[in-house]
């Protein structure tokens, strides 16, 4: 195998990490709240901001400024279950998306508002690690094996704490929970608090590997959804598996032709899968 | 014989009059915008045809794109005339709406699932244009290639292109009453309340949705093509952004789908308050205009989802409702 194909598979698997951690915030807002988040990625932005602001200019020690930007981030989320999505709650599906889309603007705009549209860098420069003739990107492996754990930390908390057992048990049957004597309002704020503290570990692991900017979400952004989508959307072990396949797609193809083209394959694949399997790949 | 003199008809007569001599008034800077306002206009009416439906597209970027470019680089590359590049341009548009539409409509991929094929779509003919940099100049855009005259479509005057683009606007609006007065609308309403029920009625489904798929492809791509002849330059992210598509989506709704109307005074409102926010912040405050408008768009959507024209109409309906309800027999609730 072509040491420079290998290299490429070995990014995208990296690459798959952090997606996977997108797509996993995304999916468990969609599941229990039942409304697509189309800013979801722009959270994130807010959250690379955050490190840059605290770590680059005011020098506050790193440690603090990844756990003050997860905080921060599932504030955001909160607020945005708080004043835009309990509003819209009883609305037509599209009419959510496009509340959170009004999100999207907002955010985007309001960021290059306050910072201007320069790129920033955090300044942290991990070196390669080298694997016989292999370089392998530390700031990729610490974000896959830190996505892996936050993975990893969700799956526990759903499976083994009864706030997680009810947040299982809402995304399956909406109306019988109340019944049940589960406050769903409660659920539907520790849901978001959850999804947006997942998209501030997914920044904080982003700012190591691309430089920070208003419009960064618009990168990430499409290909999250279509992951989503992909997996079935809910569905977030179908989820993280389709990151991967995603990844790896734009990885190869960007190693045999160009990395916008090797987009546009994952693009169309994702086109083509939901004719041909709507509920998505892990689908029932 | 139906009465060829209505109020209505009067008065849409006498705003015709009056927009066709705008020109001879209004200042270059008032033309801009106002060339701007029916450009998007025409855009924001062909996305409501099938908005309106239920068939909501987040892609029209897709066919935004598809007009704006292949025209532009026809003229480029080959000299061909955008008398030529223009159909070309809405035939792929509608190639592409059938090749989405087809399959989705058949295998019923509605709702979110609809709206994330169509911005599937929309990225790929975007980001095909920035991977084609040798051709189309990638993020950097391309412009155009300068020659006043009527073969090139290209013109000194700002009031020329006031001409063309009232002339597409009109074009659209008669589009949308066709879509609206034909079987199609009757058809339409019934498949978006249950597909089932209008089959069962004999509505060919397919083909009445096809049918407004392609018009809107084509009628966007008609917009992207003036637009670019307008503006002489055009740009990946301009025209096939993930940010473009979203806005005609949230101009159109904000005006008000369910109106011949409403997708224009979605225009009216989002280009003069762009304008307004622009001329009071200036360029010391880039974005500030962008974030009022994001605010206010989530504003719109959480306390008036009927749009501007809907309000109106609600406001005025109830009122009517209201006077006939004193007229009436006032104690009938009592």
């Amino acid at each position: 195998m072509d040491i420079f194909l290998l290299e490429a598979v070995i990014e995208g698997i990296l690459l798959g990490g952090v997606l996977a951690l997108l797509a996993l915030g995304l999916n468990l807002i969609f599941g229990v709240i039942d409304v697509v988040w189309i800013a979801y990625v722009e959270l994130v932005m807010c959250g690379m901001y955050a490190v840059y602001w605290l770590y680059a200019y005011y020098g506050v020690p790193l440690a603090i400024a990844v756990v003050a930007a997860i905080v921060l981030v599932a504030l955001l989320g909160l607020l945005v279950h708080l004043l835009i999505i309990e509003p819209v709650l009883g609305y037509a599906p599209i009419n959510q998306l496009l509340a959170t889309g009004g999100l999207l603007f907002f955010l985007q705009s309001f960021a290059t508002l306050l910072f201007g549209t320069d790129f920033r860098n955090v300044g942290i420069h991990l070196a390669p690690l080298e694997l016989g003739e292999i370089d392998v990107s530390k700031a990729r492996l610490l974000a896959f094996a830190a996505a892996l754990v936050g993975a990893g930390a969700l799956y526990l908390f759903l499976t083994r704490s009864f706030l997680g057992t009810a947040i299982r048990a809402i995304a399956q049957d909406r109306d019988i929970m109340g019944l049940m004597g589960v406050n769903a309002r409660r659920i539907y704020f520790t849901t978001s608090a959850i999804g947006g503290g997942l998209a501030g570990l997914a920044a904080c692991l982003l700012v190591l590997q691309y430089d920070v900017h208003p419009f960064i979400g618009n990168s990430f952004g499409p290909i999250t959804f279509m992951i989503c989508v992909l997996g079935g959307l809910g569905n977030m072990i179908g989820g993280f598996i389709a990151a991967f396949i995603m990844s790896q797609i734009i990885s190869i193809g960007g190693y045999y032709f160009s990395i916008e083209f090797s987009y546009v394959l994952a693009f169309l694949l994702f086109i083509v899968m939901i004719f041909v399997r709507p509920q998505g790949i892990f689908g029932r | 014989m139906r009465a060829a003199f209505t109020p209505v008809r009067l008065a849409a007569a006498a705003a015709l009059i009056l927009l066709a001599l705008l020109p001879l008034v209004a200042s270059d800077y008032v033309l801009h915008i106002a060339i701007q306002i029916l450009i998007w206009g025409s855009i924001y009416t062909a996305w409501s045809m099938m908005g309106r439906f239920g068939l909501t597209s987040f892609g029209h970027g897709a066919f935004l794109g598809t007009g704006a470019y292949a025209p532009a680089l026809l003229w480029n590359y080959y000299g061909i005339t955008p008398w030529l590049g223009i159909p070309a341009a809405m035939l792929l548009a509608m190639l592409l709406g059938v090749l989405i539409g087809y399959p989705s409509f058949r295998l019923r991929v509605v709702g979110h699932y609809f709206a994330l094929v169509t911005l599937a779509l929309s990225q790929v003919v975007l980001l095909s244009l920035i991977a084609a940099r040798e051709i189309t100049g990638g993020s950097l855009g391309m412009t155009l290639t300068v020659v006043h005259s009527w073969l090139a479509l290209q013109f000194a005057e700002k009031r020329t292109y006031y001409g063309l683009a009232l002339v597409l606007w009109l074009i659209a609006l008669a589009a949308w009453r066709w879509i609206d007065t034909g079987i199609g609308r009757v058809a339409l309403e019934a498949i978006s309340e249950d597909e089932t029920a209008a089959a069962s009625i004999g509505i060919d489904i397919m083909r009445e949705k096809l049918r407004v798929t392609m018009l809107s492809a084509a009628l966007t791509a008609l917009g992207g093509a003036l637009l670019t002849q307008y503006i002489q330059y055009v740009n990946p992210e301009v025209v096939s952004g993930v940010a473009v598509s979203l806005q005609i989506v949230f101009a159109a709704i904000a005006g008000g789908m369910h109106t011949v109307l409403g997708p224009t005074v979605g225009a009216l409102f989002t280009i003069v308050l762009n304008e307004g926010l622009r001329i009071l912040f200036g360029t010391h405050f880039i974005g500030a205009a962008n974030t009022i408008y994001g605010i206010l768009l989530i504003l719109f959507i959480i306390f008036m989802p009927q749009g501007i024209v809907g309000l109106i109409e609600g406001i005025s309906a109830r009122a009517i409702r209201g006077a006939d309800a004193t007229a009436g027999a006032p104690a009938a609730r009592a």
